[in-house]
């Protein structure tokens, strides 16, 4: 394996988390202002903001292995959707309250091992980006963790949007563990984890609160999702038309 | 005039939160080094919430504090290890937040060491937490986020009176 292999994936790597925090958290951001109770919409907006922080710091990151001069705000807003890494789930629309609620259930419990594990990098700047993240996601995913089990076991209507949602997104979870030379590579030189040794991890940790939710999840199937891969739902372009509309207008623009 | 090492760690004891004006950024714990060499200064902060809106506006009070005090220039390093933790807040800025207003964190040592297991979901965890009015600890929760990504929204069940609490993170 060459070093500019290792470097390549490593690269890789690092956007993908970048990304997923980056596109989740505009996504998210749009329920500033809607949420159905001022609560949550404080909540939801506090999450988005973490998740900006997060994608600040790791495309900064990115930025400086890279090498080539680009900072954190030509990363976010100057590539188009096939050079963006994030799982597919982060870009589905929010639909509705049930449905952000469980994807930032199901990701944030993936997002808290990965957290974990990365604390042990051999990228030390990676490390700490997080150990400090950690902090963060754990807030995420309890506080989703309790709204599933509120919805899920609440009236009929909470219980079968739940539950809606859960059959929706479900599939979407297998991104997340699809095995990739990316994950090897980095995995062999101890940067950080092969998502796809963590799934009996997330299942153990998300499947008692869907249980304690009275929801269950559908069976498995064979739907393969390819953000990670670049190969987008036709969703990311709206985003991206409206996260980058200022730069794309007035190019350089700073303030 | 140079500017003395332990003048301008008073310089920077005097900066404020921009958000809770009361404590200020030495308070917070935010502030892990001050290097001198000769008229300049090098100052080493470690972030509170990596999306927190005030950071930047922190960096620019401390560059101009130091600046305005006679420090001939000042850098900034940012270091996000060791993360930053509410057990870093001093005991007298736990006195001011519970005099502005808003419930001190309790104590997170236990689950902040690094290389931590990752916490279990725990439904409803509870914090003894004070009214920071009238000291009851009869409260419930609200929500877990607040006007400001450290806060968290309580209410007095004695009083009845809703009050912010600083979260451990």
């Amino acid at each position: 394996m060459s070093q500019q292999s290792i470097k390549n994936s490593h690269l890789e790597y690092i956007q993908r988390l970048a990304d997923n925090s980056l596109i989740l958290g505009q996504r998210i951001s749009e329920w500033c202002g809607h949420a159905p109770v001022l609560e949550e919409d404080i909540a939801l907006t506090n999450t988005a903001l973490d998740y900006i922080g997060q994608a600040r710091l790791l495309l900064s990151h990115v930025g400086e292995l890279e090498g080539k001069g680009r900072d954190e705000d030509q990363l976010a807003y100057l590539r188009n959707e096939p050079a963006f890494r994030n799982l597919t789930i982060c870009e589905l629309p929010n639909h509705d309250f049930a449905r952000t609620i469980l994807r930032n259930f199901l990701f944030s419990g993936f997002q808290l091992l990965i957290w974990e594990a990365l604390q042990n990098s051999s990228d030390t700047q990676l490390a700490s980006i997080a150990e400090k993240s950690i902090k963060e996601t754990r807030y995420h995913f309890n506080h989703s963790g309790e709204w599933v089990v509120r919805l899920g076991d609440g009236t009929d209507v909470s219980h079968a949007k739940a539950q809606e949602a859960l059959n929706y997104l479900w599939p979407y979870t297998n991104e997340f563990f699809a095995s990739t030379d990316v994950d090897v590579e980095v995995s062999n030189a101890k940067i950080g984890p092969a998502w796809s040794d963590l799934k009996s991890k997330w299942l153990s940790l998300v499947k008692p609160v869907i249980d304690q939710a009275c929801l269950i999840p559908p069976s498995d199937t064979p739907f393969a999702s390819y953000g990670k891969f670049g190969r987008h739902s036709e969703h990311l372009g709206h985003i991206l038309a409206e996260m980058q509309y200022l730069q794309r207008c007035y190019p350089g623009a700073t303030w | 005039m140079t500017l003395l090492l332990d003048q301008a760690w008073k310089v920077l004891e005097a900066v404020p939160d921009p958000e809770i004006p009361v404590i200020t950024i030495t308070d917070l714990g935010i502030v892990r080094d001050l290097i001198q060499d000769g008229e300049t200064f090098r100052v080493v902060v470690t972030p509170t919430y990596s999306g927190c809106p005030a950071t930047e506006f922190i960096e620019a009070s401390i560059k101009s504090a130091l600046l305005d005090a006679g420090a001939k220039s000042v850098t900034l390093d940012i270091q996000l290890s060791p993360a930053w933790t509410t057990d870093w807040l001093k005991p007298e800025a736990r006195e001011k937040l519970k005099h502005y207003g808003i419930a001190p964190p309790s104590c997170v040592s236990q689950v902040s060491t690094k290389k931590e297991q990752v916490i279990q979901f725990r439904p409803r965890q509870k914090d003894v937490i004070e009214c920071p009015r009238c000291n009851s600890k009869n409260n419930e929760r609200l929500s877990e986020f607040g006007a400001t990504a450290c806060k968290a929204l309580y209410r007095c069940l004695d009083c009845r009176e809703p009050f912010e609490y600083f979260k451990p993170i």
